[in-house]
């Protein structure tokens, strides 16, 4: 079973995101692998283990997501793809991750239902309609058989279970496993797999961003509330009278 | 020329971030000149339009197939884009709901144009539109346009005002052929969770619990304040990764992002990964013991103290007041 996982670098989580020259400033902030393409990567490490097969990774960025790939690596995977294209938007990601991929067979393509930086959600799904496979997004529970797969798929107020004949695309969220470390053994190994670059040109892509950026900033600071004090009870009905007279919200 | 709104509907009822959409479509099409139509897709659905045309749509695009009875990326995906191919609107909107966020991205491709996620706002500047969207869950928001068209955005749910209903306005409905091919990935079954409680994503009120619940049988006494104000109940990460809470509770970073008109958080200390899933609700309350807790900081009222004591006093002096 070959099994392709797109994965983002993403910023930690409790990065502090601060701004330069009107941008994200990017300097001395921890990079890690988005951890809902962790998932992805988990759950293609274990199928893998199960069935037999390859896992490749795939991510389009900068040179610095070489770091991100190796990770990858570490954890198990076989191979990793670079598509050196920074600052593409979600079309173009797509279209740059379809033609890197073209002519390799997959069963499965894996990655995560979401970045938690730019919260975007889109490259997985754009991905599955540029190849014409289908899709399953939100994964929480995954089972392979006969050449299908047998997905549970959270919505609002529940799960849906949606069957779908491979190759198909599907996206991971919480819950569909829990992501290994790296051992020793691993990271070692990493540096020795084939870590593949590929740039624009020898992609052969012409594509412009359909998204424009026109100004990144900060939240407003919100001014201190009001601390209610006194005894717990007392401070109760207070709180629920100033919710019911001055907010106006019960 | 014309905006769009995808009309969402799940067992013959319209999603309430529909008709938000909707609300601001009003707006941006009186602005922009353009019309304001809607695509309505599912089986038996037609009567919704009446509906629709109360919040603004001029024009209702009804497919209305056993083959869509149960929501498909797939079939929706091809029944859109066909449509827009079609009928070439200036731009198109989806609630960023799990519908949208399975449906937008596949249209957006099937039709080569760009598409800005989980919008907060949307304006007109220079006759375009820009909307504006929370990244970094929050930390940080960019404005931003979409250079080829249709423009295509999913607005975030509980955000936008709804505006009145006009009850007497109609609207056009034009019935869609529907014709599909290959479709592959087939919903099988759906599973409803049980609890009779308002979604997360579309409550007016939450009430979350965090690690000073102490443990998953305190959460009655979070319930119990729920119940009284019609809330649903939300979750921290620190509770959803002890076990205590299922993950589908889940607010911030790596779970569900909310915006509520009230937010009461009991007994969270306000990491940075769970504001980012609340710091838009409108207002927030935090209860919590440690009176440095960072949620104070967020919080337009706080009561430091202990919340055992501080939530069932509010249970009862909200009972109070419903009973007056």
């Amino acid at each position: 079973m070959n099994i392709l996982v797109c994965l983002k670098q993403t910023f930690d989580t409790e990065a502090k995101i601060e701004l330069k020259d009107g941008k994200i400033n990017a300097q001395g902030i921890k990079n890690i692998i988005n951890p809902y393409d962790e998932f992805a990567v988990e759950e293609a490490l274990k199928l893998k283990e199960a069935n037999g097969g390859e896992v490749t990774t795939i991510s389009v960025g900068s040179d610095q997501t070489q770091e991100a790939l190796r990770q990858a690596l570490a954890m198990g995977a076989d191979k990793a793809i670079l598509v050196e294209f920074p600052n593409s938007d979600e079309h173009a990601t797509a279209k740059a991750l379809a033609k890197a991929v073209q002519g390799m067979e997959f069963d499965l393509i894996l990655g995560g239902h979401v970045a938690i930086d730019d919260n975007s959600g889109q490259i997985a799904i754009r991905l599955a309609e540029e190849l014409d496979l289908p899709q399953v997004n939100v994964v929480t529970k995954l089972e392979i058989n006969d050449g299908k797969a047998v997905c549970t798929r959270e919505i609002e107020g529940g799960v849906q279970i949606v069957e779908t004949p491979l190759p198909t695309v599907i996206t991971c969220q919480k819950g569909l496993n829990e992501p290994r470390y790296p051992s020793l053994k691993g990271i070692m190994q990493a540096k020795k797999k084939e870590l593949k670059r590929i740039g624009l040109e020898e992609l052969g892509l012409t594509v412009d961003n359909k998204v424009e950026i026109l100004e990144v900033f900060l939240p407003p600071q919100k001014e201190a509330g009001k601390v209610i004090e006194g005894e717990a009870e007392e401070a109760a009905g207070e709180l629920v009278r100033l919710l019911k007279e001055e907010a106006k919200v019960i | 020329m014309a905006i769009w709104v995808i009309a969402e509907q799940q067992d013959g009822i319209l999603k309430k971030v529909s008709l938000e959409i909707l609300s601001k479509g009003q707006e941006l099409a009186e602005e922009l000149g353009f019309e304001l139509e809607t695509v309505l897709l599912g089986e038996d659905v037609s009567e919704l339009a009446d509906t629709l045309a109360a919040y603004g749509a001029s024009k209702v695009y009804v497919a209305d197939d056993e083959e869509l009875a149960v929501y498909g990326s797939e079939a929706y995906s091809q029944v859109i884009a066909s449509l827009i191919e079609e009928n070439e609107p200036e731009a198109v909107f989806f609630g960023h709901t799990a519908l949208g966020k399975d449906l937008a991205p596949r249209v957006a491709q099937k039709v080569e144009t760009g598409m800005v996620s989980d919008i907060t706002d949307a304006e007109v500047e220079d006759d375009q539109l820009v909307f504006t969207r929370p990244i970094y869950a929050g930390k940080a928001f960019t404005k931003s346009k979409v250079l080829s068209t249709p423009v295509m955005a999913t607005f975030r749910p509980n955000v936008q005002n709804m505006s009145d209903a006009d009850d007497g306005a109609s609207a056009n409905i034009e019935e869609v052929d529907v014709e599909l091919e290959n479709i592959r990935a087939k919903v099988i079954d759906v599973r409803k969770q049980s609890g009779g409680r308002v979604l997360l994503t579309e409550a007016d009120i939450i009430v979350s619990g965090g690690r000073g619940m102490k443990g998953p049988e305190n959460y009655p006494v979070i319930e119990e304040l729920a119940d009284a104000l019609g809330a649903a109940v939300g979750a921290s990460r620190a509770s959803v990764d002890a076990g205590w809470r299922p993950h589908s509770d889940q607010v911030g970073q790596t779970g569900k992002t909310v915006s509520p008109t009230l937010y009461i958080a009991c007994g969270i200390s306000g990491a940075i990964q769970h504001l980012a899933g609340m710091s838009s609700s409108k207002y927030i309350v935090a209860i919590n013991k440690d009176e440095e807790a960072n949620i104070f900081n967020i919080a337009d009222y706080g009561i430091a103290n202990d919340l055992f004591k501080v939530v069932p006093a509010m249970t009862e002096a909200v009972k109070k007041y419903k009973n007056e």
